[in-house]
């Protein structure tokens, strides 16, 4: 599968998928930090995806979402925005009703992480 | 990339717009800008947003924007 198809995979699979520099338990940046927060905060399950690994991993993503800047929060494969509009969402109380609008309000706040990697071939 | 620069971007894309652009960090590539436009009156913050990350699409694709914060505000 190429990069792009598991990209486009894990937002079209995960109920929240977050795109970030670093992990969840160690953000690497600041505006990663903020989304991830805003999320926890809101409730919501997280799947994230580390983009340093590799910078194909960005362009890729870029591409796909027509969004320059990281992190990128995708809830049930929409885009919701980056860290300024997650934190904005949250603070309104937005957040919290578009989660329980798409994933119910008994969810489980599991918090993962996914890679994604180019093939060698 | 000087505060000027993209002032002039973001007010050439909205051009009945208030721009506002602050140096975050005195390092002249974290900005944070503020955008009051009526073209974004009935967009979602995801469309709103786009708008100013296409007006300064050159800056942020050859790195002269590290980091770009944005609010935007719609107004009549």
């Amino acid at each position: 599968m190429t990069l792009r198809d598991q990209i486009k995979n894990v937002i079209d699979d995960e109920p929240v998928a977050i795109f970030i520099k670093g992990t969840p338990e160690r953000p690497a940046c600041g505006n990663s930090m903020r989304a991830l927060q805003a999320l926890r905060n809101a409730g919501a399950p997280i799947t994230a995806v580390d983009i340093l690994p590799d910078p194909q991993i960005r362009q890729e993503l870029t591409a796909l979402s027509d969004w320059p800047t990281i992190p990128q929060v995708f809830v049930k494969g929409e885009l919701l925005g980056g860290a300024d509009i997650t934190e904005e969402l949250f603070a309104s109380g937005e957040l919290a009703r578009k989660l329980d609008d798409a994933l119910g309000e008994e969810r489980e706040q599991v918090v993962k992480t996914v890679s994604v990697a180019a093939t060698t071939t | 990339m000087a505060i000027e620069t993209i002032r002039t971007l973001l007010e050439r894309a909205f051009p009945n717009g208030e721009v506002d652009v602050v140096d975050r960090t005195g390092g002249d590539d974290h900005f944070h800008v503020t955008v009051a436009s009526c073209t974004f009156a009935g967009l979602s913050l995801v469309e709103q947003h786009r708008l100013v990350n296409r007006a300064l699409a050159d800056p942020l694709a050859d790195g002269s924007i590290h980091e770009l914060r944005i609010t935007t505000k719609g107004r009549e």
